[in-house]
């Protein structure tokens, strides 16, 4: 069934806003928590709104030997590809908007199409500091994927392995939650597997440690050092869409659970304490990849950052991938 | 200077500075870049001078005093005790042994926190926040020292030439074992936070790297001198106030930790490991404190009237938290001194920037910037400038110039 272009369109609305207020809300969650974690008080947790606010108040600054068009098409771009991510993932135990029309791989894909509109950006701000933070961008873009690649593979393959049709798409991992289709050995590759995730989202997101491209105290803001007013506040509403987008991913491959379900709930109350129960979900999936872990690092270099993908987590990864495959073997027997 | 050469033969070049959140004050450096890696490093300092000594010698050396609390917003201490020892040696002034002792105290409470707010901005130049608001919090026990004692957070405003202006009570006692039992219990912890942890280890090991050899020509001093393994500390070769009765001893990386190798880790290890000398040295103090006299003349107008009559030069020598630093007077029997010149500790350390960037990458420079602990205003004791724009003196224009000079003096 296709749905018909007027849900398509009020649904994208919605979710669009969803993911705005969402991703704002968690990054005032994060800067509070960081802050009470670092022994400080902190901003409220309403100030990504105030700063979202005042940035579109102000103006944009082009600089002189960048190029225009490109440079305030970036923003724009990396938000409206950010909000199509989120049409493809399962939000709150919905099935997605666009659900027929793609499926995981796509979902990868889109996933670089923000950090991709940020390199142009960069290129494009005619600077040397948003020069060096593209090319960085894209170094980290190169690192973090495989791992990623990994674990949507290991997980897809599962379901295949199951004899569960479409595995790669979103509708039938979220049909069927992942932990039950395993045994002991499984549930120890899904849990490396999970791990592995939850540091790629950092290095998607920019984040310490793996922030090399925005690196305040060398880059100066990198990528962004060019951007004001409207396109930067455009920049960070994609950096909240962002958040939300990575770890409704992680949430959709690893927690599709519905406590309404559970509860015993249908109906308006259900799907209101299902949206409830996501959003609890993806903040903790937040706090931890992205509070936790950049409270107690340093940040990495660039070739750090490289070898910590590439080697590190891409073996962790193999290897619960390979935990996985072993434990569907010995099931089979 | 080169910037034109160095467009030559590098691929691209980025500036850093005169105003990055790499710096904590102001200087503009020109790296060379090849991809992340830097190939040659120019900087300029000077982007910060205030005249400060031009405005000294226009005041008698009991002014001049209070200006030098201001030299530095962190090595207060440092400035005046070292302006007061020139002066004290030109006029003959003996500074009561008491006095010697409570200069000793603040200088090391001085020590500490510099060391502090140093180990804070270097976890905030790694990236590492937490630990730099760790740093910063433990910091405020020896602030709070500091203002007890002297009245002021900073520009303590404390020093005075032949002594001090406060004496530390007997009920000011119990609040300083109080500090330095906090730092004592804190030191393995601070260790453990700053060396122990793997991402610091891993950017801060092996880079930054500067040879025993390359620091003794280029003249390092201090912290930075010793990690690359000179055995050198004012307050152990030439003592000062009461040094010469407590020990000291230079402080060196410890061979457990690899030896002095030269490197950031070795900068961050010699300045964790003399917070605690420094404790040490304040126990000393503590115990051995005579009583006595603060001050060699509490009158004004008669201690005003002695520097008037003095006639001749001198250098007072301190050991700052960053190396050593030397203050530089001459008077002539007039009430301002005929000439002042500071050379603070930084000033010798800029130099050792340039073997310690090249070949390492861009993400390393503003830690390695900051491993020398530089103190820019301090340092920035002269701007050329020629037809209204800043202008560099070369070797050949300086020779020139003090060529120039020596013939006029001769004339």
């Amino acid at each position: 069934m296709t749905p018909d272009i007027p849900f398509i369109i009020i649904g994208a609305v919605l979710v669009a806003l969803f993911g705005i207020v969402i991703g704002l809300f968690l990054m005032g969650f994060d800067r509070i928590v960081a802050a009470r974690m670092q022994a400080r008080i902190g901003p409220p947790i309403t100030q990504p709104f105030t700063d979202i606010r005042k940035l579109f108040a102000k103006e944009n600054v082009v600089p002189e030997n960048a190029i225009p068009w490109m440079f305030n098409l970036a923003p724009v771009l990396a938000l409206a590809s950010a909000i199509v991510i989120l049409l493809y993932l399962p939000i709150g135990g919905f099935t997605p908007i666009l659900s027929e029309g793609g499926d995981l791989i796509l979902v990868m894909y889109l996933l670089t199409v923000p950090a991709l509109a940020l390199v142009a950006g960069g290129f494009a701000s005619g600077s040397p500091y948003a020069t060096v933070g593209a090319q960085r961008e894209m170094v980290t873009m190169i690192a973090y994927e495989f791992p990623l690649a990994i674990v949507i593979i290991a997980i897809a393959w599962k379901l295949a392995a199951a004899g569960i049709a479409l595995p790669f798409t979103l509708a039938s991992i979220q049909a069927n939650p992942i932990w039950g289709l395993v045994g002991p050995l499984g549930t120890i590759g899904l849990l490396i597997l999970l791990v592995v995730l939850l540091i790629v989202t950092p290095a998607e997101l920019s984040r310490i440690p793996f922030d090399t491209p925005e690196a305040e105290t060398e880059l100066a803001g990198g990528i962004l050092v060019e951007y004001s007013g409207k396109n930067l506040a455009l920049f960070s509403l994609t950096q909240g869409v962002k958040t939300v987008a990575m770890a409704s991913l992680v949430v959709a491959l690893f927690f599709p659970y519905s406590l309404a379900a559970f509860i015993g709930l249908a109906g308006i109350s259900g799907a209101v304490i299902d949206i409830l129960f996501f959003i609890a979900l993806i903040t903790l999936v937040a706090f931890v990849s992205v509070s936790v872990v950049r409270v107690s690092m340093a940040r990495f270099r660039i070739n750090q950052v490289v070898s910590v993908y590439w080697v590190y987590l891409a073996i962790a990864g193999l290897t619960g991938l390979l935990l996985v495959m072993a434990d569907q073997i010995i099931g089979v027997i | 200077m080169s910037a034109e050469k160095t467009k030559k033969t590098v691929p691209y070049t980025v500036p850093i500075g005169p105003v990055h959140p790499a710096l904590k004050e102001p200087v503009m450096f020109t790296f060379g870049m090849e991809g992340e890696i830097v190939r040659t490093v120019d900087f300029a300092p000077g982007q910060t001078h205030r005249g400060i000594e031009w405005m000294g010698m226009r005041r008698n050396p009991v002014q001049i005093v209070h200006l030098t609390d201001r030299v530095c917003g962190i090595c207060g201490i440092v400035h005046s005790i070292s302006f007061a020892r020139a002066v004290e040696q030109i006029v003959g002034i003996e500074v009561p042994e008491r006095a010697d002792y409570i200069r000793t105290i603040l200088h090391e409470l001085e020590r500490i926190q510099s060391h502090l707010l140093w180990a804070g901005v270097a976890a905030h130049e790694l990236g590492f926040d937490s630990l730099f608001y760790l740093a910063w919090r433990v910091r405020e026990e020896s602030m709070d020292l500091i203002e007890n004692l002297t009245g002021n957070r900073v520009n303590y405003g404390i020093i005075q030439v032949g002594g001090v202006r406060r004496d530390i009570s007997d009920e000011q006692r119990p609040l300083i074992e109080k500090g330095l039992a906090y730092y004592e219990g804190l030191l393995d912890q601070m260790a453990t936070l700053f060396l122990e942890d793997s991402t610091i280890r891993m950017r801060c090991r092996d880079h930054g790297f500067l040879s025993e050899d390359d620091a003794r020509k280029l003249c390092t001093v201090g912290p930075s001198a010793r990690a690359s393994g000179l055995n050198m500390d004012v307050r152990q070769d030439y003592p000062y106030c009461a040094y010469g009765d407590l020990d000291v001893k230079a402080i060196l990386p410890p061979a457990e930790t690899g030896g002095p190798r030269g490197d950031v880790y070795d900068r961050i290890i010699v300045r964790l490991l003399e917070i605690g000398q420094s404790v040490g040295i304040i126990r000393q103090c503590l115990d051995a404190m005579p009583a006595g006299e603060i001050l060699w003349e509490p009158k004004m107008a008669k201690l005003l009237a002695a520097c008037k009559k003095a006639d001749g030069e001198a250098i007072g020598r301190v050991e700052a938290p960053r190396g050593e630093c030397m203050h530089y007077v001459r008077m002539a029997g007039k009430e301002a001194p005929e000439s002042w010149k500071i050379k603070a500790s930084t000033y010798s350390n800029l130099m050792s920037w340039i073997p310690m960037l090249q070949g390492e990458q861009l993400a390393d420079i503003p830690i390695i910037v900051a491993s020398i602990d530089p103190c820019l205003s301090c340092t920035d004791r002269v701007t050329v400038v020629r037809d209204g724009k800043p202008d560099i003196l070369t070797k050949e224009d300086l020779t020139r110039l003090s060529r120039e000079k020596t013939r006029r003096l001769m004339q």
